[in-house]
């Protein structure tokens, strides 16, 4: 890559200048600063989208009294049972068992709080996932 | 407050950053290029019964760790690494080597770190930075992705050392304590050639090295048989961000391994590596011709020269020059 092919392509790096190797005019390496490039926008963003699809088919699922809030907020953290389980110091059943909504229901204020803090939310937006603010993907113009 | 003179310079690799910033912190000034080639950090393996958000995992260099630890122990550095259980240990530790004036190497969770842009925060524990002082809770962080120096809150920063998951750092912090007066950099550049040509020609796995590359060709021609049309592009789409996202870098990594081997030219006053270099070059950016070709697939806009058997015959042509660059390298050292 020649010191002026270096790709200056903004999207998902929103305006950090990561580093890169070119070549320059005398045939030698030189750094320069890169504001991003089209296909790692195209990629970062189709995993994105993957993220936000998951997240609204959860939301359908909680809106239709299947699964708690949490599956939502757990889903937003791009996180599994097992990964929040160990976070929170609890087994992975006792996580999988706080998805159903009765049980969830039933859960004492110290675990909503700790939940909270380990899912970026607060102890409100957890009981009612409308609360969440929406997610958007990161570094696309216009929204998702 | 405390503030140790680090110096900070942006790399493209977090641990190669780390790596040559540490280093050159000590009076032996090393560039990143240079970091990464003795270090022996260039590699490729296609993974697939590894799993990253559900889909096979593809690695354009070392494990991570390994680039400081080969770096150190060829240059003849002595080295101290710790993990911890407990949090509050950890950052009392931490504090106590700053306040001898060494600046700390931590392995972190990009998910916990406020200051990376949203798009980067996945969970990914493999995330390297120097920590050169504290300013009341604070830590004064040499973060090696970012051009300026940044600033954590310490609760954040224990929330990042501990990040659970694949790869869990438990706390793991490193730092020089003993650089040798004169260092020679003859051998350990000989070393770190050694160790990536034969990675990238003799492993008996054939999922590593140019048999990998090829492996991945054989499998990615296969995807839309064998997964169907949407599946095949959400793996293009895994295997392009691994190429060419923060840290990882495929084509990237070629890139600095031709710098390296530039400098190596030098090192050695041998003007055979130039050419090697240029030949590297020319097979980087092959690799990012197959990242565009699988781009425009993602993105719906593919044109006939970019069907998964055309993006197979680039990975081939890779692999085939690669072998022979790193036979040929391999003659040099």
């Amino acid at each position: 890559m020649r010191q002026d092919e270096v790709p200056q392509d903004e999207g998902i790096a929103e305006g950090l200048v990561e580093v890169t190797y070119a070549v320059d005019d005398d045939g030698h390496y030189t750094q320069v600063g890169s504001a991003g490039w089209e296909p790692k926008n195209i990629s970062n963003h189709q995993a994105w989208e993957e993220i936000v699809k998951k997240v609204e088919a959860v939301r359908a699922e909680v809106e239709a009294g299947r699964v708690s809030p949490l599956a939502f907020h757990m889903a937003r953290n791009q996180m599994e049972a097992g990964l929040l389980a160990s976070y929170m110091g609890l087994f992975r059943w006792q996580v999988r068992r706080h998805l159903k909504p009765a049980v969830f229901a039933r859960l004492e204020s110290e675990l909503l709080e700790r939940y909270a803090a380990m899912l970026r939310t607060t102890v409100a937006a957890l009981g009612d996932i409308n609360l969440a603010p929406e997610m958007k993907i990161p570094g696309s113009r216009g929204g998702a | 407050m405390m503030e140790i003179d680090f110096t900070h310079r942006q790399s493209a690799h977090c641990e190669n950053g780390v790596t040559a910033n540490l280093v050159s912190h000590y009076g032996i000034s090393m560039s990143e290029p240079l970091a990464f080639g003795i270090g022996g950090g260039l590699f490729f393996g296609y993974i697939p019964f590894m799993r990253l958000n559900g889909l096979p995992l593809t690695t354009f260099r070392a494990i991570t760790g390994l680039i400081f630890k080969r770096v150190t122990r060829e240059l003849g550095i002595k080295t101290v690494s710790r993990r911890f259980r407990s949090r509050a240990e950890s950052m009392r530790v931490l504090d106590e080597v700053l306040g001898r004036g060494i600046p700390v190497g931590l392995q972190t969770g990009a998910w916990w770190l406020p200051y990376f842009p949203e798009a980067y925060r996945f969970h990914f524990n493999m995330h390297n930075l120097v920590v050169y002082g504290k300013r009341g809770d604070d830590y004064l962080i040499s973060d090696p992705v970012f051009p300026e120096p940044v600033v954590c809150d310490g609760a954040d920063l224990a929330r990042a050392r501990f990040t659970k998951g694949t790869l869990a750092p438990k706390g793991r912090m490193y730092y020089l304590e003993h650089v040798p007066e004169n260092v020679d950099c003859r051998d350990p550049v000989r070393k770190g050639i050694k160790t990536v040509c034969r990675a990238m020609l003799k492993s008996s796995l054939p999922i590593i090295g140019v048999s990998g590359i090829r492996f991945l060709a054989r499998r990615l021609e296969r995807w839309p048989r064998k997964l169907g049309d949407d599946r095949a592009l959400l793996h293009l789409g895994q295997l392009i961000r691994m190429q060419e996202e923060i840290g990882t870098g495929g084509a990237g990594f070629r890139f600095i391994y031709a710098a390296f081997l530039e400098e190596a030219a030098g090192v050695f006053g041998e003007d055979y590596f130039l050419e090697l270099s240029k030949r590297l070059t020319a097979i980087g950016d092959r690799w990012r011709e197959f990242a565009v070709r699988a781009a425009r697939n993602c993105k719906g806009r593919a044109s006939d020269d970019d069907s998964y058997p055309a993006m197979a015959a680039i990975l081939m042509d890779c692999a085939e020059r690669e072998e022979k660059l790193y036979r040929d390298l391999l003659q040099t050292v």
